[in-house]
């Protein structure tokens, strides 16, 4: 099913067109791989926002009583780095690389709704534009408020006229439904593309873990995001049409908000994780030089923990006062969860075991998530048991803790990602140096803050506060804690600049730099716009090693 | 004895990889905090800490053993030199390990749950003896509202109860509502914290088995301050807790300040402040019945000194930004006045 951009890439034509007609082509591009990329810029971008609102934040709790900001603005503050993260850096990311690495890798020329998306892609970025016009226009007739001051999750009542006046939550609602659209055509696309235009002999079974893994999220998404726009629908017609679902001095529920979102929010870190464990299942086995351990137990872990991870969303609310029936329930669901997510720790150890791993900077961040991802998924643990959480909850213990995963599990793959594929997207190779310093400062910086933020938690330090008074033992903790995002800032700087620097002036990076074994990797660098000149065909699930080696080939294991 | 040395190596990891946990995992050691969750007084509290405890050993050990992998595999199997040798054995993958690594943690987690599960019941399902002190909290942006219905006790954010020996103990069982947005109320050394949430009545309760003043705050995020919203609790003989109800019951003593009286009540204050015994009855803010009985005021954000309460009425925002108190635009004759009213209310 081949479809073409209405503008041609100007590089194929062996010119180069003005500077307005690339562009446009880009914003009429209906191409997986450049609706990918915009993506990826798209959500880059809004990361180093969000990373900007989290070191105003860190400032201002360097010390108590500190005065850097006021309540208002952290409160803003909190609200835009959560609400930034999640759904204009964390998700855009993970369908930019679903969309470029879906079709290359199951053997396609195109995802299967081409037009469906650019216009997802257009929805998310329209919706991140809402959510920052918000500082300007959110202040409404009211003259009350600018940016959103009710936290990512956005509990009612706070967010009823009453307590939230201006425009502010508004745009907060807008932003998340129009960007939502975005995300659930996104996800209709990816589910299409992977049943339905697999190349030649690849059978559910034979594709790559990647492509299992990002099928399970679009499924997750269509799922987890629809309730969630339900919500913000209820929630407009709270605000503007006189409705009560949320609006408590009316008798509305406010445990009911909680429902809605959390029914979306906990799958969402499936959503997230599915893809990060996607890049390490793609990445591990390639610098191992082994084939992925239990490709089976893999796929049904997988599809396991989209199954159970709909069914934890109460965890979150350990604290509203559910019955100890419904507390215990959550309990068993959320501990459930850690099984195959532990078989796939596991079995990623299992295919680094008895192979030859050499350290290059995708491997490298691979390693560190591993580790990291351990770690979360046992914070995590603490957490399920309801007990504990009655005492870490809504502490600094899980903030520690959630950004362990979204951070330590699901930025440094992202990274180990953005440095494995840039040779294939941009066909120059990265400085291996500048990998590598990206690495320590960005290790160095992350354990700083966030394994000493779980102490001022465990020290009864509730989250969300602007300011803390001395003598409760939180300062140091606060005082390492912010030191941490420097480096980290540094590290992203780092990587930033690696990526400009390699795009101009790196070496040509060729076809196939890593000796790797699936699909995308068996054309040019980057891939032209049809992706391959012959549709391949495939016997197993890696054919470059069938390619590669002739005498051996996976298909007589399989 | 294999359990005892796993036991063992777990927390002997605790005390290594958790920074301070030596100290912080040590019962009844609030040097690093007045607020650590792991300096249990009361039993809903204990049984909090004896779960993690066990919680805190198994995921010591799981650490433990897949750290010890990673590492190992991270080592023994890297890549040696830069030449190109031949690729590895391939494996595929192996029945008899990934159903090891299936069962196993099946193991673990049926007897997480049913420690968790022992615990929930145990806190949440306890029944409430007839000696038991209620108390009805009610969150408030940004302060708190304590009610002793069957006593006939109102006051605000310094909550004053029984210490309960545990041969006769005196709990005090919670009931939790909120005038406007969540809050949840979080004493760690006393409970878990539990939400206040809008027509969605919750309890919870304690028995704190040391007397001395223990502190909290909101945790569940509830406006602009939410973080000075901030909450002492007074543990005390029985004897003690009697004598202060019994000086919260009486009315105020007005005779001492007449010019701030009138002033107070000529202003918007008597719109949302209760002096008992006078004409001021407003329900929306703290009773002030007996201030100066309280060491603090703003919910905690400053002590209460003639000073700051000076300062308070002034200006709140000077001390709490955001506080839903307005400046009432007093002269200075007239602040003086109404501080040395509140003085008067003991």
């Amino acid at each position: 099913m081949p479809t073409e951009s209405v503008v041609k890439p100007a590089a194929e034509l062996g010119t180069r067109s003005p500077l307005v007609e690339r562009l446009h082509s880009w914003v009429t591009t209906v191409d997986h791989k450049r609706l990918g990329l915009l993506y990826i810029f798209y959500a880059l971008i809004f990361l180093l926002f969000g990373g900007i609102e989290a070191t105003i934040m860190r400032i201002q709790l360097i010390r108590p009583l500190n005065s850097f900001v006021s309540p208002q603005v952290f409160n803003r503050m909190f609200t835009m780095h959560g609400t930034t993260m999640i759904f204009f850096f964390a998700m855009p990311i993970m369908f930019g690389f679903a969309n470029y690495l879906v079709p290359l890798m199951i053997g396609a020329r195109d995802m299967a709704f081409p037009r469906l998306n650019a216009f997802s892609f257009w929805m998310t970025a329209f919706g991140g534009l809402l959510l920052y016009f918000s500082f300007v226009g959110g202040d409404g007739l009211y003259g009350a408020g600018s940016a959103p001051d009710v936290g990512w999750f956005a509990y009612a009542p706070l967010t009823s006229k009453t307590f939230s006046q201006g425009h502010s939550t508004d745009f907060w609602i807008l932003a998340l439904l129009v960007s939502g659209f975005g995300s659930v055509g996104t996800a209709i696309n990816i589910i299409a593309t992977i049943i339905c235009m697999r190349c030649k002999g690849m059978s559910l079974g034979k594709m790559p873990l990647l492509a299992w893994l990002t099928l399970t999220m679009a499924g997750l998404v269509i799922l987890a995001v629809s309730p969630l726009t339900a919500a913000q629908l209820m929630l407009l017609v709270d605000r503007y049409l006189g409705g009560h679902f949320f609006d408590t001095q009316a008798g509305g529920s406010a445990v009911m908000w909680m429902h809605f979102f959390w029914v979306f929010g906990h799958p969402e870190v499936y959503v997230l994780v599915l893809p990060a464990f996607a890049f390490a299942s793609e990445i591990i086995p390639v610098f191992s030089r082994k084939a992925i351990f239990g490709y089976p137990i893999m796929v049904a872990a997988t599809v396991c923990i989209g199954f159970i991870g709909m069914s934890v969303w109460a965890h979150h609310m350990f604290t509203v006062g559910m019955t100890s029936t419904a507390n215990s329930f959550f309990v068993l669901s959320t501990m459930a969860i850690a099984v195959p997510t532990g078989i796939k720790i596991f079995n990623w150890l299992a295919t680094m075991w008895g192979g030859q791993i050499e350290f290059r900077t995708p491997m490298l961040f691979c390693v560190a998530f591993l580790f990291q991802f351990l770690i979360a998924g046992l914070t995590g643990i603490m957490m399920g048991a309801a007990p504990f959480d009655w005492q870490l909850s809504a502490s600094y213990f899980v903030v520690a803790h959630f950004h362990y995963v979204i951070v330590g599990g699901i930025l440094f793959t992202l990274f180990a990602a953005v440095y494995y594929w840039f040779p294939k997207m941009s066909g120059k190779m990265y400085s291996e140096t500048l990998g590598k310093l990206h690495f320590w400062l960005f290790v160095i910086g992350f354990h700083l803050t966030f394994d000493f933020m779980h102490i001022p938690g465990i020290l009864g330090m509730p989250r969300r506060i602007y300011t803390y008074e001395p003598g409760r033992g939180w300062d140091i903790w606060n005082l390492i804690v912010t030191i941490g995002v420097f480096f980290q800032a540094a590290g992203l700087l780092v990587f930033i600049a690696n990526l400009f620097r390699s795009y101009f002036r790196g070496r040509v990076a060729g076809s196939d730099p890593w000796d790797a074994w699936t699909l995308e990797w068996s054309t040019t660098s980057p891939p032209p716009a049809y992706n391959f000149a012959v549709i391949p065909g495939v016997k197993s699930r890696r054919p470059l090693w069938d390619l590669k080696h002739p005498e051996d080939p996976d298909w007589h294991y399989e | 004895m294999n359990s005892l040395m796993r036991s063992f190596l777990a927390r002997a990891l605790v005390s290594i990889c958790w920074s301070a946990a030596a100290a912080l995992a040590e019962p009844s050691n609030p040097r690093l905090s007045p607020t650590n969750i792991f300096a249990p007084l009361s039993t809903p509290a204990q049984s909090i800490f004896d779960l993690s405890l066990l919680v805190l050993d198994i995921t010591c050990a799981i650490f433990i053993v897949v750290f010890a992998l990673l590492v190992y595999a991270a080592i023994k199997f890297r890549k040696r030199g830069t030449a190109h040798v031949h690729e590895p054995t391939q494996v595929y993958g192996s029945t008899q390990l990934e159903l090891a690594w299936t069962v196993i943690p099946v193991l673990v987690v049926v007897v997480l749950f049913l420690a968790s599960a022992r615990v929930i019941a145990s806190i949440q399902n306890a029944d409430r003896p007839a000696n038991a002190i209620q108390v009805t909290v009610i969150g408030h942006q940004f302060w708190w509202e304590y009610r002793y219905p069957s006593l006939g006790v109102v006051t605000a954010n310094e909550l004053h109860i029984p210490v309960s020996d545990p041969s006769k103990p005196i709990p005090t069982f919670l009931t939790l509502l909120s005038a406007d947005t969540d809050h949840s109320f979080w004493v760690p050394r006393l409970a878990g914290k539990t939400d206040l949430i809008p027509n969605h009545p919750n309890r919870m309760w304690m028995d704190p088995h040391e007397m001395g003043v223990y502190l909290g705050q909101c945790a569940q995020y509830c406006g602009t301050q939410h973080a000075l919203m901030l909450l002492r609790v007074y543990v005390e003989t029985p004897d003690a807790f009697n004598r202060w109800i019994e000086n919260q019951r009486q009315p105020a003593q007005v005779n001492g300040a007449p010019e701030g009286q009138k002033i107070f009540e000529r202003t918007a204050c008597v719109n949302c402040h209760t002096v008992r015994g006078t004409a001021a009855i407003g329900r929306f803010g703290p009773d002030l019945t007996h201030l100066m009985s309280r060491d603090t005021i703003a919910s905690g954000a400053a002590t209460n000194t003639p000073e700051n309460l000076r300062r308070w009425i002034q200006n709140p925002d000077a001390i709490k930004p955001g506080s839903k108190m307005p400046a009432m635009g007093l002269s200075d004759p007239e602040l003086n006045s109404v501080t040395a009213y509140m003085e008067t209310l003991r």
